[in-house]
């Protein structure tokens, strides 16, 4: 008994002893939560090349399919290399400024082998944002599919990441004012979905509808190719939302589980609704419901618990349907692969939830529980505060980058005979098929 | 000598194809074309929104086959191709000038 408790006595001591080393246990290399957080990396960019690549390929007509494909990996290439240059800088550098992180960070400065960010390098936490980055232009190529120019494409993606998805980046996750806020928006909702989906909204709006929208039916030329990209989209966001924990944990669980819940409620969600309306599920129904509920998730992804996830998808799948719908049969915005009402839609349902979800008090839909001296009421307060200032800093800023564009490179569109050509063509000189 | 082009549903073709065997016809050419009559189109739907697409896909079969022949054949498509629905499709019959074999250079019925 008494070496009992001489035992617990030195085992207490020996804790005071580690205390100084628990207290700076984040500047210690965790190889688990590195191993994790590389293997995310991977699949956040392999949800754009190729996923995102092929959703949208499938989307378009044959025509303009490579145009597509260029698209997505062109901003890829320019967004990685903004990032080396300026981008990581200011989304993540240590500036005291809330609005952005400064310009110490260019060109990596001061980063190298041994340098951690929390405990996982930070070469690392720079690279997994990196994907983010590249993924959140390539959604907006769906707004201006089959009628722009390349060389337009390519300066807007640049300027856009630039000015408007680098300092949201740092608003929320870099440590600026909607971060000190608490905002919660794990994965993305505000960053990724609302820019890019507002982004789309007002790109569709500005370049104008395509040639014979809504009088022909311009049809996918390959769901079988968009399916292919649909499944990649899915797997790899679970390196999307359980990658953002950054680390391998309860957390990255929790989040990786809810997402696949919500995606599968989303896509069962839409595929009832169009069984009800027109007697037959389709298939591009399917995975757009499934994407709306992978969108509507991410923000949530870190405070919602399992049950919650089935009224995220279901709330994601049923929003963006009617959005989908309304946008482009009632007010005939061209928003040609739908990228506002999925993705900016589900962005803005989806953080709005995750501040009613994240709730304690919900019996079986309960979340991961509410900060201290929080109220749900509050908390809500913030989220939609978080996606107005989102919202209207990216429309805003979309309209003044697209009028610049236009300006630079004459006019953002092809002409009419180019378009009928198709972009492969007339952008690239090229074929995406010689069948 | 005729040539008969019919207008048919994709999958009555091998009907068709084996009732002209049983009647003699050795050769015919089939060709996958889109197109519409008093059946119009089909609705298609696209995320939620009805599409109508005007252009049904069929199959066109030209049999070219001498005098004698033409009214049997025409017979033995109209029962093979035969659905009571609408949108059966059509036999256009016209006259043929001349029939080559390239391989041998017969002519006319022998070429047929």
């Amino acid at each position: 008994m008494i070496t009992r408790i001489l035992k617990t006595k030195y085992f207490a001591a020996a804790l005071l002893l580690l205390l100084p080393s628990v207290a700076s246990a984040q500047d210690v290399l965790n190889g688990a939560n590195t191993a994790w957080v590389l293997t995310s990396t991977a699949l956040v960019l392999f949800m754009t090349l190729p996923g995102l690549a092929l959703f949208y390929g499938g989307l378009v007509r044959t025509r303009n399919v490579l145009s597509v494909l260029m698209q997505c990996f062109s901003i890829a290439f320019v967004v990685s290399i903004l990032w080396l240059v300026v981008g990581y800088s200011i989304a993540f550098g240590p500036s005291e400024l809330a609005y952005w992180g400064g310009l110490s960070k260019m060109m990596f400065d001061g980063v190298v082998v041994d340098s951690l960010s929390g405990d996982i390098p930070e070469t690392v936490f720079a690279s997994f944002q990196m994907t983010f980055a590249i993924i959140t232009p390539a959604l907006i190529v769906g707004a201006f599919a089959e009628r722009i120019k390349f060389s337009a494409m390519l300066l807007f993606s640049a300027l856009w990441t630039l000015i408007v998805y680098f300092p949201v980046a740092n608003w929320v996750w870099g440590g600026g004012w909607l971060g000190q806020m608490g905002l919660i928006d794990f994965a993305g909702g505000t960053v990724v979905h609302v820019t890019a989906g507002i982004g789309a909204l007002v790109f569709a709006l500005v370049i104008g509808q395509r040639e014979g929208f809504l009088t022909a039916p311009i049809m996918p030329h390959n769901l079988t190719m968009s399916f292919t990209g649909a499944g990649m989209l899915w797997v790899g966001w679970f390196g999307f939302n359980a990658g953002s924990a950054l680390a391998a944990d309860g957390s990255a669980g929790m989040a990786m589980f809810v997402t696949h819940i919500s995606a599968a409620t989303g896509a069962l969600t839409w595929m009832a609704i169009e069984w009800i309306k027109f007697g037959k599920p389709s298939g591009l129904g399917a995975i757009t419901g499934m994407v709306a509920g992978l969108a509507t998730i991410t923000p949530a992804s870190g405070s919602v618990g399992p049950a919650g996830a089935l009224l995220v998808g279901l709330s994601g799948g049923v929003v963006c349907y009617f959005a989908t719908t309304y946008l482009k049969q009632k007010i005939k915005i061209d928003d040609s692969l739908d990228v506002f009402p999925v993705h900016g839609v589900g962005g803005i349902v989806g953080t709005f939830l995750a501040g009613i979800l994240v709730s304690a008090d919900l019996g079986i839909f309960s979340g991961s529980g509410l900060a201290e001296g929080v109220t749900m009421g509050s908390q809500v307060m913030v989220q939609i505060i978080g996606i107005l200032s989102v919202a209207a800093y990216t429309g805003i800023l979309t309209f003044i980058i697209l009028k610049i564009v236009g300006a630079i490179t004459s006019g953002i569109r092809v002409t009419q005979e180019e378009e009928q050509m198709g972009l492969d063509i007339t952008d690239h000189d090229e074929r995406g098929y010689s069948l | 000598m005729k040539l008969i082009t019919a207008i048919i549903k994709p999958f009555k073709a091998d009907d068709v194809r084996e009732a002209l065997s049983e009647l003699g016809v050795s050769g015919m050419t089939l060709t996958e074309v889109k197109g519409f009559g008093r059946q119009k189109g089909h609705t298609e739907l696209y995320r939620g929104a009805e599409y109508v697409i005007d252009f049904l896909p069929k199959v066109k079969l030209e049999i070219a086959v001498s005098d004698e022949l033409s009214d049997q054949v025409v017979e033995a498509i109209c029962k093979a191709a035969n659905s009571g629905q609408i949108g059966d499709g059509k036999i256009f019959v016209s006259n043929l000038e001349q029939t080559i074999r390239i391989r041998t250079g017969e002519t006319g019925n022998d070429a047929l």
